[in-house]
């Protein structure tokens, strides 16, 4: 039962899109709420680079070697981009916007010049192929299951982990980071783990998804988490459970409409997105507008008489 | 020689022209984003150009420039607009409405590319080429299209140049004096979308974002007046545009936007370190200098009050190229001071005493 659902296409795509999905929602609530997003959209810009360095150095496209170099770009990145803002002569933003593009492009040249030997080209970077995850399998316990999902799953695994083991010290950090540093929690010390686990996961998602779509796989699901609750583990579970209703309309959708399944599923997380902002029960606009109305037709209550 | 021939190509007139027309473009737009402090918004539009170059394709049914730009404007806005929609009207930051605008739209993008190939239309080829750009199949006619909104757009600043202004580095001010600035704002960013238009073609989506932020981060060092950082931020854009082009030309192969982009970012670097005021080099070498003289007005001090201390030999005080540069400066000599070879001469007396003098002053 098991094996057959496993070779078949559609569940081990599905499976892999809500992996990514929930691997990478558990790093961006920190981000979102942190107000750092746009460092996903230079990490997963900038792991290009890291990717074709390590090709170079070890000739290997994928496994733990990447995703630790994957890690290092990432710290680099940010390394870099906090180096130019702390010159104070470009602001955090301009920095972020200096840094990706230039690591990028020094990315796609070497893709440019290795062309030939190197089996990443341009396109798989920025889309991926989440419909050819089924074809890269590992055995284990003689069921074939993709690479994609194997990895997505350890890097799902290695998110929460961190994120359970220093739950308390995460969550004051991001609330409070001048508190967390006279308790000695250290919170640059937790952001820069943060950041190695982002660009970790963006590699790992990158087969599946691409640069540009784990951006949406990362902000969006926790940004609508964000419309509908106030509370810190809310936003991880409410976010999970966007990035697989995501991934499994999305499959469906594009199979039907003969497009992109990766693209279709970040367009999912988006109406989602679209939904909690209009419709959330607390902090949705229609909601908003509703309560008001009431209030305007409530009658008013005479003042208590004396 | 290779020169000349390289001039009179076809294909390498029309790339330089187009890749000078961005410089010119993307520069003085860039410095509002920049000190609006909007500078990943370029980032947003561009990547939000896709899905309008997708739906031109599929109405018009052809790559023709003149619907393309029309659609990556629509649909470059609309991000814009609903980036600032989701800021004013949910509790969403600026960085997450962005991200979430940026990501959402590309993959609006993806979704119709992949539709409009899976419709196996013969034209649709190079529909991809706006991911990375494809400055070598510029046409004369799309250098037209993109010179005359590069005229338009500069024309438009220049005639509200003190609004944009005003609105730049004061909007409370502006509002109280009756502007428009929710008006100026819009348009502002809408231009943002025109220059990432322009950089289509030549650098693709992906890397526009640098276009927009690389020259006016580069102009800022050297200039303090807005008019000056925008004549600057067209110069750097303009140079890295032509000189990535030419490297692109000549190293065969080489993608035009990435080299166009690491261009402008070695003049950022320069410009970070060189700017003179702001460059970092000179406040290095200031660093270094104030460090230096005051190691040898010790030096001096101490040889001059402490003569009798036996501790206070020159080879304990100074290192040995202190020493040296001391020798040369004519303040110490080898010889006369028996304890290790180095003494104050009559000028080091007399440099010292002054020394002494400044001191005592300062401390009473």
């Amino acid at each position: 039962m098991m094996a057959e659902l496993l070779t078949t296409t559609a569940l081990p795509i599905m499976l892999v899109g809500a992996m990514v999905g929930i691997a990478s929602s558990a790093v961006g609530t920190f981000l979102v709420l942190r107000g750092n997003s746009m460092l996903s959209d230079a990490i997963s810009h900038s792991i290009v680079f890291g990717i074709v360095i390590v090709w170079l150095l070890t000739k290997q496209q994928s496994g733990p070697v990447q995703l630790i170099g994957a890690a290092l770009t990432g710290l680099l990145t940010v390394l870099l981009t906090e180096a130019l803002a702390s010159t104070k002569r470009v602001k955090q933003d301009t920095a972020i916007g200096l840094v990706f593009p230039a690591l990028f492009s020094i990315g796609v040249l070497l893709l440019n010049i290795y062309a030939n030997d190197v089996h990443i080209d341009t396109h798989t970077v920025l889309l991926g192929e989440i419909g050819f995850v089924w074809l890269d399998t590992l055995d284990i316990f003689g069921l074939p299951i993709p690479q994609a999902l194997v990895s997505m799953s350890v890097m799902t695994v290695l998110n929460y982990a961190f994120i359970g083991l220093f739950y308390k010290e995460l969550k004051l950090a991001t609330f409070d980071p001048a508190l967390a540093k006279t308790f000695g929690f250290m919170p640059s010390i937790l952001f820069y783990v943060l950041l190695m686990l982002t660009s970790s996961t963006a590699v790992a998602a990158f087969d599946a998804v691409g640069a540009v779509l784990f951006i949406a796989f990362a902000i969006v699901p926790a940004s609508a988490a964000y419309l509908l609750t106030d509370r810190l583990l809310m936003m991880f579970i409410i976010g999970a459970l966007i990035s697989i209703a995501s991934s499994i309309s999305g499959y469906y959708l594009a199979v039907y409409l003969n497009v992109s399944i990766g693209g279709m599923m970040a367009v999912m997380t988006g109406i989602f997105l679209m939904l909690a902002f209009l419709a959330g029960p607390r902090y949705g606009v229609i909601t908003q507008l509703v309560k008001r109305q009431r209030a305007r037709q409530a009658p008013v209550e005479p003042p208590p008489s004396v | 020689m290779v020169w000349l021939e390289l001039l009179s190509d076809y294909t390498f007139q029309n790339v330089v022209i187009g890749a000078s027309l961005l410089g010119l473009i993307s520069g003085p737009l860039g410095c509002f984003a920049v000190l609006r402090r909007q500078s990943l918004l370029g980032d947003a539009i561009s990547h939000a150009a896709l899905p309008g170059i997708c739906l031109s394709f599929i109405i018009t049914g052809s790559r023709d420039i003149g619907g393309i730009i029309i659609g990556s404007l629509i649909t470059g806005s609309a991000a814009a607009l609903i980036m600032l929609m989701l800021t004013r009207l949910s509790r969403l930051k600026t960085d997450a409405a962005l991200g979430a605008c940026l990501s959402i739209f590309f993959a609006v993008g993806i979704v119709l590319l992949t539709y409009i190939q899976s419709t196996n239309n013969a034209s649709q080829g190079g529909l991809e080429a706006f991911l990375f750009g494809q400055a070598a199949a510029t046409l004369r006619s799309d250098l037209w299209v993109m010179g005359s909104i590069t005229l338009v757009t500069l024309l438009l600043l220049a005639v509200f140049w003190k609004q944009a202004k005003l609105v730049t580095f004061d909007a409370e001010y502006a509002r109280t004096l009756g502007m428009p600035i929710t008006v100026i704002e819009a348009s502002l960013t809408a231009m943002v979308a025109l220059a990432v238009v322009v950089g289509l073609q030549m650098v693709g989506v992906i890397l526009m974002a640098a276009m927009i932020v690389a020259p006016a981060a580069a102009a800022r060092q050297w200039s303090r007046h807005l008019g000056g950082m925008l004549t600057i931020a067209a110069g750097v854009g303009i140079v890295s545009g032509v000189s990535g082009a030419t490297i692109s030309t000549l190293s065969r192969g080489l993608a035009t936007g990435p080299l166009i982009v690491l261009t402008a970012t070695v003049i950022v670097l320069i410009s970070l370190a060189l700017a003179p005021g702001r460059g970092l080099l000179w406040g290095v070498i200031k660093h270094y200098r104030q460090k230096s003289a005051l190691q040898k007005q010790q030096l001096l001090y101490a040889l001059y009050k402490h003569t009798a201390d036996p501790s206070c030999t020159p080879s304990t005080l100074g290192s040995r190229r202190m020493l040296n540069k001391l020798k040369q400066q004519g303040y110490l000599t080898r010889s006369p001071r028996g304890d290790d070879g180095w003494g104050l001469t009559a000028q080091g007396q007399e440099e010292a005493r002054r020394v002494v003098a400044a001191f005592e002053e300062l401390a009473s």
